[in-house]
């Protein structure tokens, strides 16, 4: 059956209309916007500039900027102070009680103190400066503790100046004064100007001088540059400035053999290694002459 | 004469500017769409998996954009309305290049229309010394008598088709040959003034800039030919909407062009008047059920043609395709005719080789290449556009022939007229060597 309605007549408009085109505008803006110059400026110049133009006005004034400031650094001293970043306590592990006191004199924290203001690597260098002190490792610890993990020189031999008696540790380093050599008389004793710098050597010397040890008094140090070997009695042995420890071994062999430090010998001079020099005390050499039938009355040697 | 030999080397030096910035616009400005193209060259291309290495250049540029739009504003090839011309042109490249995504400023254009017609011109120079140089070749080309083209008419192609050395002819490049006179033959093309203004005046206003311009009818040739049609000589016959172009190949170089101002639309306006339908119904029924040939199923074939009246007896009208056929084939075989009758006024029948090769928008009627060969002979075939990297499967119908062969014609343009130097004798900077000349032919 046919329908009452008419079918649906297009407008009559429907010639009039063009075909979709874009506008002048629209073509020169879409060319602009495919020039790769005109994009980058668009997508990074433009921010760009208009954000560091917005910074600028807003610095430009004196009190904002002071404003600015002022608030940054209550947020920051607001966070840094709360309860879980302060230090109630120094914990110093492993050093003498004497020594903890120092350390911490020189820690000279004044505690609470947020872990923000402490510095630990100059702290660290502070603690490093003592001389009783090898190393110093610091950490903050869960719990507000500033732990201080020391490590103290050892002394091993003493260094009599012309005042004071210096403990010093097997590299040289100075580790305390004493008042007087009794204090430690576990520990060799060297003397002489330089002395604390070829403490190595020293010891070297000490320990290849087991044999003789009850006897030796010390060793000293002469012009910087060799070390004579001080024995009760007066003797001196005078070891050579290069290889002096195997200087000292031959003699010890020799004593070993032949007795020679229990004889009434003032000096051994090892300087020259292919000549040792033997300097005996005036009496025995009287007896040597007598023997050798030298008459030897009214001198003095 | 030396004004069109200046712009068009500037367009020469454009194309040229463009090809070193690596992007550049195809524009195919047509009667029934507006194409457009954008090329990015970027060297050639190593084989594709196929095995298919570069054949005519092709694979030194790739398309990226491509768009087309209808046409309006144009009609026969040529620009009637302006200010529509240049909306569609700006829908058409605003497209291509949205689908590119790069602003293109250089724009190479074609069109079909403006009444081409083709000139050979024969030229011949004693040669001073012996041997050809590039001096001599400019001058044979100079000394080639002008035609009268015509009022307002204007040279678009001029290509030196054949050099001849001393009886010696079918040289292609007789530099550095030894002999005594030089001959050469061009072919010249030209075209009414008015409309290249036309088209110049609306690519600027698009603000773009031309960097060449082609005749339709030729980049089409160089786009479907194939190589070996377009050596041993073939007739390429683009039917396009409002004008259907031809031209003849040979040796590689166009020897003749021309046009017959008739195409698709007329078919689409003889459908329109025979029915009483609008056009946009009339290129619908052409397209769905078109065709040139009828069979006795056609009879029973109805096709609904629709109406906007309201009177139920107009809106339920039936034809059947042989009625749509009746009214289609005499207008093809008209224009068929009407490019034999062209083709045989060139002397296409002396030519070696008798191809023909359709193509073109209107070219996709069905069974036209049946009645093709009936009117312009047995070696008829449809041609379609060579294979181009990138260009999408909308375009490679045999509607984008020109398009393509288009850009083949921007990668590897053929020698024109103005490509070679301008003689000397024409030349004012240059007449200290002709003093030179003077003494030396003189003592």
């Amino acid at each position: 059956m046919q329908p009452m309605s008419a079918p649906r007549r297009h407008a009559p408009t429907a010639a009039l209309r063009r075909d979709p085109a874009p506008t002048k505008w629209a073509y020169r803006m879409q060319r602009l916007w495919l020039t790769p110059l005109f994009r980058f400026g668009f997508r990074f110049g433009l921010p760009v500039v208009l954000l560091a133009g917005t910074v600028a006005l807003v610095l430009v004034d004196e009190g904002r900027r002071a404003a600015i400031t002022a608030t940054v650094d209550d947020l920051r001293t607001q966070f840094q102070n709360r309860p879980e970043f302060m230090v109630n306590l120094v914990s110093v592990e492993g050093a003498s009680p004497e020594l903890a006191d120092a350390v911490r004199a020189r820690l000279n924290l004044t505690l609470p103190l947020s872990s923000f203001d402490i510095d630990l690597v100059a702290a660290q260098a502070r603690i490093q400066e003592l001389d009783a002190v090898e190393r110093a490792d610091l950490m903050v610890r869960a719990g507000g503790i500033l732990e201080v993990q020391v490590t103290e020189r050892v002394p091993a031999v003493l260094w009599r100046t012309e005042f004071t008696v210096e403990m010093l540790d097997a590299t040289g380093h100075r580790v305390a004064s004493l008042a007087a050599r009794g204090d430690r008389p576990d520990l060799p004793l060297i003397a002489g100007e330089g002395a604390d710098a070829a403490t190595p050597e020293a010891l070297a010397l000490i320990s290849a001088a087991e044999p003789i040890l009850p006897r030796l008094r010390g060793l000293v140090r002469v012009g910087e540059r060799r070390w004579d070997l001080v024995l009760d009695r007066d003797q001196r042995i005078l070891l050579p400035a290069d290889r002096p420890v195997q200087a000292l071994e031959r003699l010890i062999a020799l004593d070993q053999a032949q007795d020679l430090l229990g004889r009434d010998v003032l000096t051994v001079d090892l300087r020259i290694s292919h000549r040792p020099v033997l300097r005996m005390a005036a009496n025995a050499l009287n007896q040597r002459r007598a023997a050798q039938g030298l008459l030897t009355s009214g001198s003095e040697l | 004469m030396i004004d069109l030999y200046r712009s068009q080397r500037a367009m020469r030096n454009m194309r040229r500017a463009a090809l070193q910035r690596g992007v550049i616009a195809i524009l195919d400005i047509g009667t029934s769409k507006i194409a457009c193209l954008i090329l990015r060259f970027d060297g050639p291309a190593e084989l594709a998996d196929d095995g298919v290495g570069p054949m005519a250049g092709q694979s030194t540029f790739r398309v990226i954009g491509a768009a087309t739009t209808r046409s309006r504003g144009v009609r026969f090839g040529e620009i009637a309305v302006m200010a529509e011309t240049e909306r569609a042109v700006r829908t058409a490249v605003q497209a291509a290049q949205k689908m590119a995504n790069v602003r293109v400023d250089h724009v190479i254009a074609c069109f079909a229309g403006a009444e081409p017609r083709s000139y050979g011109l024969a030229g011949e120079i004693e040669l001073e010394d012996g041997v050809v140089t590039e001096q001599d070749v400019a001058r044979a080309l100079a000394a080639c008598d002008m035609p009268d083209l015509g009022q307002g008419r204007e040279v678009l192609h001029a290509h030196p088709v054949n050099f001849a050395l001393d009886h010696r002819t079918g040289l292609g490049d007789p530099r550095g040959q030894i002999g005594n006179r030089l001959a050469t033959d061009m072919h010249l093309l030209s075209v009414d003034g008015a409309v290249v203004q036309n088209i110049l005046h609306c690519i600027q206003r698009c603000d773009l800039e031309l960097a060449g311009l082609a005749s339709s009818a030729y980049v089409a040739g160089m786009g479907s030919l194939v190589e070996d049609e377009q050596e041993l000589g073939a007739a390429c016959i683009d039917m396009g909407g409002g004008s259907t172009g031809l031209s003849i190949f040979i040796k590689k170089h166009m020897i003749y062009s021309d046009a017959v101002r008739m195409g698709g639309d007329h078919v689409t306006s003889d459908i329109s008047k025979g029915l009483m339908v609008p056009m946009a119904v009339a290129e619908r029924i052409k397209t769905k059920h078109g065709g040139v040939h009828a069979t006795g199923m056609d009879d029973r074939e109805m096709i609904e043609v629709g109406g906007d009246s309201g009177d139920w007896e107009k809106d339920r009208r039936q034809i059947s395709r042989t009625e749509l056929i009746g009214i289609m084939r005499p207008r093809v075989e008209e224009i068929l005719e009407e490019v034999r009758d062209r083709l045989e006024a060139a002397g296409f029948d002396h030519l070696p080789s008798q191809q023909v090769v359709l193509t073109g928008g209107a070219s996709q009627i069905p069974g036209l290449d049946g009645l093709a060969s009936r009117i312009l002979g047995q070696r008829v075939r449809l041609g379609r556009p060579l294979r181009v990297q990138g260009l999408p499967q909308a375009a490679t119908g045999p509607a984008f022939s020109a398009a393509v062969g288009l850009s083949l014609f921007a990668a590897h343009p053929q020698d024109e007229w103005w490509d070679f130097e301008i003689p000397t004798e024409r030349h004012p900077a240059r007449s200290l060597k002709r003093v030179v000349r003077w003494f030396k032919d003189n003592w």
